[in-house]
């Protein structure tokens, strides 16, 4: 009786001390010291900038493959967003402006998370503000969750009091090649001069 | 000269309408907009408040003739995530304190702008206090997006 009751003793020891590494091992993986940069979610087996389906301000269908051959800048957001997502497009407008003709060796691509209100029409109001060659896309609920997916972006529809909602979305900038490979990201937080040094870069690798 | 006259004739009826309403312990400065499209669902307000004054103050609510509503936000990101929220109780100004709306952090949002907003034209907005109570300001409209306005500090 007594071996039974030390046995179960040590069994429940050895199953503790598996947790206890278990979720710590997790912990420093997720969290802690050893978490990627939080700029995405997702399996980090799978590449940023997969395959995607979405329609264009201009209201033209396209995917991932019409914007290969090029190096791609992409970011998502909405445009009920006052303050965050016009800083990024006013950001790359002035990249665009501080490259000059180099820009049109990139494309540039704003895609919205807020599938419900955000029409081509809706997109391409927001984006008149804004340099010519920022491209708005937007789609259904499940052609912008597989594009977030194939970025590895979060985003989560948040519902107010007054029975309207917000967006949360992933602030990153997300840098491609021309042959669709993750290249890199531009912080929001990341200086003008940085974030033209990372662009001139990528167009030198080309 | 010609764009800062009006700019000047402007700010000091702003000022004047301002201190008629009553003496008040708020000052607004550098109030700016960012230039939106036609049909932009949204602006955005940023201002400095000042309470020179020895009580508490503020900032509950905002309207404009430009916009079909005012909202009081704030901005936080965490962990790389951009999180919007409304600020129900609005924006407390502590006696002898400046607080900033500006990008980034909390702001005023301008729902349904009723007009394209250019670039170098100006947008009247009235605040309302808690203690202050009304005070007019005008947003000077700066270039789309842009992370600061073109005179900061002048
Ligand atoms: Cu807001």
């Amino acid at each position: 009786m007594l071996r039974w009751i030390r046995r179960v003793a040590w069994g429940s020891v050895a199953v503790l001390g598996f947790l206890v590494l278990a979720i710590s091992a997790g912990w420093f993986v997720t969290d802690g010291p050893l978490a990627d940069r939080p700029v995405a979610t997702g399996p980090a087996s799978l590449p940023i900038g997969g395959p995607f389906r979405l329609i264009d301000h201009r209201g033209r269908a396209v995917t991932e493959a019409d914007f290969r051959g090029r190096p791609m800048t992409v970011f998502f957001g909405f445009t009920q967003c006052p303050d965050v997502c016009p800083t990024t497009l006013g950001d790359m407008t002035a990249l665009i402006e501080a490259l000059g003709p180099e820009a049109d060796r990139l494309h540039w691509l704003f895609v919205s998370v807020d599938w419900e209100r955000d029409t081509p029409e809706t997109m391409a109001g927001y984006l008149e503000a804004y340099d010519r060659r920022i491209v708005g896309l937007s789609g259904t609920e499940a052609h912008v969750a597989a594009a977030a997916r194939a970025f590895r972006i979060y985003y989560r529809r948040v519902p107010l009091k007054d029975g309207g909602y917000t967006m949360d979305h992933s602030a990153s900038v997300f840098l491609l090649d021309a042959a669709g490979r993750f290249a890199g990201t531009i912080d929001h937080q990341e200086s003008h001069a940085v974030a033209l040094e990372k662009l001139r870069g990528l167009l030198t690798s080309q | 000269m010609r764009t800062l006259l009006p700019g000047l004739l402007a700010g000091t009826l702003a000022l004047a309408a301002a201190a008629h309403a009553q003496p008040s312990d708020i000052t607004v400065s550098l109030a700016w907009t960012r230039a939106v499209g036609a049909t932009a669902p949204t602006a955005v307000g940023y201002l400095t408040l000042r309470n020179r004054g020895a009580n508490p103050d503020r900032l509950i609510s905002a309207e404009t003739p430009a916009a079909r509503a005012v909202e009081i936000h704030e901005q936080r990101r965490e962990e790389g995530v951009m999180r919007m929220r409304p600020l129900p109780d609005g924006v407390p100004v502590p006696p002898g304190e400046t607080v900033t709306l500006g990008p980034g952090g909390t702001h005023l949002m301008l729902v349904g702008p009723t007009r394209a907003l250019a670039r170098g034209e100006r947008v009247p907005l009235t605040l309302h206090f808690e203690r202050a109570g009304q005070v007019h300001v005008e947003l000077s409209v700066e270039a789309a997006g842009t992370r600061q306005p073109a005179h900061a500090g002048h």
